[in-house]
């Protein structure tokens, strides 16, 4: 039989806020244990929730990212359990009605020929508190815990069950991952768990409309594991049914060391979280005014600077997509265009080729970002300049741009003029150095003249190399097909 | 001076007739004479309220202390107080210190009140009788076989027996109201948010308020104008400027519009209460009021309503009760499971759990809708009742409870019977209006009677008037138990 795997996403994105959704205790990562944990945060009797404005301006940037509906009333209700992380003995949440309903984001899945685009829709995304966390190792048997986690600001977004595949699914949560640091919500540090997905799996037949019973892969911190566990749960959903068996409801966690996921919880054990609305909160109002004001800070989005530099600076859909993967790259680039001279279309196609090419590969070898690259886009627009002018050819630039990247000279120029790389463009100069060279390669000249193509490249080969590459090719090429067929 | 208003004994601090350590020292050789037949404080701290006296006392020598500096308060044990056990009555709670202040404490710690100790009350202010506490009952000054009623039974003890000049107390459905009834006092529940309820440890969040209980209209006034006032740390307190509610006390009542809800006059009042409101209904009259029937047709619903509304959020507030960061946890258990039910189980007495098992069963999945949502709804009913009656009259009034103070231990076995003590008041929690109770005479066996004052929001000084031209005329407040 053939199957088709249906997959939504439910994404824990921390929010970039100095303090926590409903306390004024710092959200700073990696203090000691409960040192950031104030009255509010830790629930002592009679303190009460105060709702962080910050916070919602963040989730107003999302809906307004996504093209979501930014509800101009919603409700903070609670989710009543008891767990030791969980102060208060319920999580502060929105059930029935979310800040922002609707939405979605294009992704891009597959590389080459196999990409496609495709458009995935958002259910929902809710403001909630994070819990603490709880420390089992160390505490001789027992557990430790600390709050400093506690009250720290999420939104959590949901999809609709859009995706077909863990590509898929990890292109989504790349995507998200991208648009929620490029609007400046989360900073998307994986390893601390600001951005944590769970994932709903099901399979069934193809053709089918009814989805089949889910199993949702719990916290997933890592691309890699998201595609290592949804890969292994659809074999194992397809290998249960396959034999005959059922799936049932069940949270289930993917363990990286065997690749496999195993049931924490089933339905059975599903609790009732008794939500109901805060009493302590009044219902969370944004007016029409607070949106726009949002909205003025806005960045320009992605998919609109995609569009844009597809236009402006006439550049395939793949590079402008590679440009405007993060802001800081996308902002290098403009710099970059703009102090170059974006002007003429060559430069700015020079600009993007280097910025996704060389610095590119320096930046991943040296494990840099791009806001900390040696050389800022200022530098690199120099050497282009001087590549779009003559005066170097892309070849010299090479070196150049090493020695930029080592922080050896303060611009391009000066560069140029200390190792003496400045192109040869001279008619009379290269003229010169092709007497030289056709009269130290006599045979070669003999080879080109009985027809032999190849020898003229090996000519042009031996004027570069006693040039040492400074020459003008297009010049050489010229000159010398002119003395060698002129004479 | 233990008879004095605040007014008086303001004056007497002033003009250093007397010192706060010794007005505090007065009243500590009270609490010590007769608290333990009263049971009406919880904790008492001689030397930290004469530090406290003390500071007063050099602030008045200062000049320039407020009009209430070096005056001793009671707080009931469910405000915060940096430094004190506050115990709400339970358990649970009965060693934690609080490392901070409650609001209302903060305010009137810096007014200069001076800290007399905490005040008894039923266990997590769930009771009208002040016989959940896991402290022992309070009695009733005027009758120690009967109750105090409650929850804010210790302070009303403490005020009515002149171990303290005034207190707070906190009213979810009646506990400022009801124990002040029963045990003559004057005390006041102001509009919901008038009183900030940071540090005041959460019964039903949506209904609970504090407020003073003192022996007249005119201390209330004047605590009131010290407790209340914006706090940015409660989300549900109001934006408002603060007021000075003594300012209206001596206004005329002429042409003052009395609505008398039917439904509060039909049966159900005991005799001896009945004709004591009648009575200050007729004294109201002969200051030029007159008296308006209305009518709140739901008013009959309050008390199921009620029930399901603040177990269903004493239930989630109590959940932070677990024994892993503060208060009792149990000696022995196996897992964490048996640390919660086995901390809880012991932490809570009965009735509170009572309310926990409610509180969960009405949030309970398919059981929301048909109780949670079902009583938010009447609630809008009972709002709009006396949205309708306001637009007849300026005042309600009624009693405050359906009869006097009843022995202790009567109805301890029969809960509904309990709750039905506090028919009259719960309403006023439920449209989040202010409430009065006033002393207006007394029943059988010599026991206080009240007359409920409802205003219409934020009309506390409208009502405070009300209750102090009364209070002009009548001397039921002035009257006081003999010393047991």
């Amino acid at each position: 039989m053939q199957w088709e795997v249906v997959i939504g996403l439910e994404t824990h994105a921390q929010l970039r806020t100095n303090s926590k959704i409903f306390s004024g205790a710092s959200t700073a990562f990696g203090a000691a244990p409960n040192v950031q944990a104030c009255a509010v945060d830790i629930a002592l009797p009679g303190v009460l929730p105060v709702l962080n404005r910050a916070a919602v301006a963040c989730a107003i940037r999302f809906g307004l990212a996504v093209g979501g509906a930014i509800a101009p009333r919603s409700i903070f209700a609670r989710k009543n359990y008891f767990y030791p992380d969980l102060p208060k003995g319920y999580q502060i949440s929105q059930y029935e009605i979310p800040v922002v309903s609707g939405g979605s984001l294009a992704i891009a899945v597959g590389q080459n020929d196999g990409r496609y685009e495709k458009t995935v829709q958002l259910t929902r995304a809710h403001l909630e508190e994070d819990a603490g966390k709880s420390l089992h190792e160390d505490f001789h048997g027992k557990s430790g815990i600390d709050l400093n986690r506690a009250g720290t600001p999420l939104l959590e977004i949901v999809t609709e069950p859009d995706m077909r595949s863990a590509a898929e699914a990890v292109a989504y949560a790349k995507a998200l991952h991208a648009l929620v640091q490029w609007i400046g919500i989360c900073d998307g540090n994986m390893q601390e768990g600001s951005f944590r997905c769970d994932a709903n799996v099901s399979v069934r037949p193809k053709g089918s409309d009814k989805l089949g019973t889910r199993r949702e892969i719990k916290n997933l911190n890592s691309f890699r594991f998201m595609q290592q566990a949804i890969d292994y749960e659809v074999k194992w959903q397809i290998e249960r049914i396959g034999d005959g068996g059922a799936i049932e409801q069940a949270t289930v966690l993917f363990d990286p060391d065997s690749g496999e996921t195993r049931a924490m919880r089933s339905k059975e054990d599903a609790q009732d979280y008794r939500y109901f609305p805060d009493p302590d909160l009044l219902p969370l109002e944004i007016s029409p005014a607070w949106i726009a004001e949002v909205k003025s800070a806005m960045p320009e989005l992605p998919a609109a600077m995609k569009d844009r530099f597809e236009r402006d600076y006439q550049l395939s859909a793949y590079d402008a997509g590679a440009l405007t993967a993060t802001l800081a790259t996308a902002r290098y680039f403009e710099d970059c265009a703009a102090a170059a001279g974006a002007a003429d279309v060559k430069t700015a196609k020079l600009c993007a080729n280097w910025v996704m090419g060389e610095l590119s590969a320096r930046l991943n070898a040296a494990e840099l970002d791009i806001a900390a690259a040696p050389l800022s886009a200022a530098r690199l627009a120099g050497m282009i300049r001087r590549i779009a002018d003559g005066t170097i050819s892309g070849k010299i630039a090479k070196e150049v741009f090493d020695a930029l990247w080592a922080g050896e000279a303060q611009d391009a120029d000066a560069v140029i003029e200390a190792r003496g790389l400045r192109q040869i463009s001279d008619t009379g100069a290269l003229e010169a150095i092709i007497d030289e060279v056709l009269a130290a390669n006599p045979k070669s000249v003999e080879e080109f003249r009985a027809g032999k193509e190849k020898a003229f490249n090996a000519l042009v080969g031996q004027l570069m190399k006693a040039t040492r590459g400074r020459a003008n090719p297009q010049q050489v090429n010229e000159l010398l097909k002119q003395r060698l067929t002129g004479e | 001076m233990i008879k004095a208003s605040l007014r008086e004994l303001s004056a007497a601090l002033a003009q250093k007739k007397i010192s706060s350590v010794e007005l505090s020292t007065l009243f500590l050789e009270r609490i010590e004479r007769l608290n333990p037949t009263l049971n009406a404080f919880i904790s008492v701290d001689r030397d930290k309220t004469l530090a406290q006296a003390g500071q007063a006392d050099a602030a008045i020598a200062a000049g320039g202390a407020g009009a209430l500096a070096g005056i001793p308060l009671a707080y009931k044990d469910i405000f915060c107080t940096e430094g004190w056990a506050t115990t709400c009555g339970s358990k649970m709670l009965a060693n934690f210190v609080s490392p901070y202040d409650a609001h209302v404490v903060q305010l009137l710690k810096a007014a200069g009140l001076v800290t007399l100790g905490k005040t008894n009350m039923d266990e997590f202010a769930m009771g009208s009788s002040n016989e959940t506490s896991f402290f022992g009952p309070v009695r009733n000054p005027w009758d120690t076989a009967k109750v105090p009623g409650g929850s804010s039974g210790g302070s009303a003890a403490a005020v009515a027996a002149r171990l303290a000049p005034a207190a707070t107390g906190t009213d979810t459905g009646g506990s400022i109201r009801q124990p002040a009834a029963l045990c003559g006092l004057t005390g006041l529940k102001p509009t919901y948010g008038v009183v900030s309820r940071y540090g005041m440890i959460a019964f039903a969040s949506s209904l609970d308020q504090g407020g003073p209980m003192a022996k007249s209209a005119e201390d209330c006034a004047l605590l009131l104008s010290a407790m209340a006032g914006f706090d940015p740390r409660d989300s549900t307190s109001l934006a408002r400027p603060v007021e000075d509610y003594a300012r209206d006390l001596d206004q005329p009542l002429a042409g003052l519009k009395i609505g008398l809800p039917r439904e509060f006059f039909a049966e159900g009042m005991a005799d001896d209460v009945r004709a004591a409101v009648d009575a200050a209904l007729a004294e109201y009259r002969k200051a030029g009021a007159v008296t308006v029937e209305v009518g709140l047709p739901n008013s009959g619903l309050s008390v199921p309503a009620y029930y399901v509304i603040a177990p269903a959020e004493a239930s989630s507030n109590l959940s932070r009760f677990d024994g892993v960061r503060y208060g009792h946890r149990a000696p022995e258990y196996s897992d964490l499971f048996d640390m919660y039910c086995k901390s809880r189980a012991q932490g809570f007495g009965a009735e509170v759990k009572r309310r926990i098992l409610i509180g969960t069963y009405v949030l309970s999945h398919g059981y929301y809708d048909a109780y949670y949502l079902q009583a938010q709804k009447i609630r809008r009913l009972i709002a709009d009742d006396f949205a309708q009656a306001f637009e007849h009259c300026d005042v309600i009034m009624g009693p405050t409870s359906p009869g006097v103070a009843f022995d202790v231990g009567a109805k301890s076995d029969d809960p509904v019977a309990m709750y039905l003590s506090d028919i009259y008041t719960i309403a006023v929690n439920l449209a989040g209006l202010p409430g009065m109770s006033i002393p207006c005479g007394f029943g059988a066996g010599g026991l206080p009677v009240g007359l409920q004052l409802i205003g219409n929001y934020f009309d506390e000084a409208r009502m405070l008037n009300v209750a102090h031209r009364y209070q002009q005329a009548t001397d039921w407040h002035l009257r006081m138990p003999e010393d047991i």
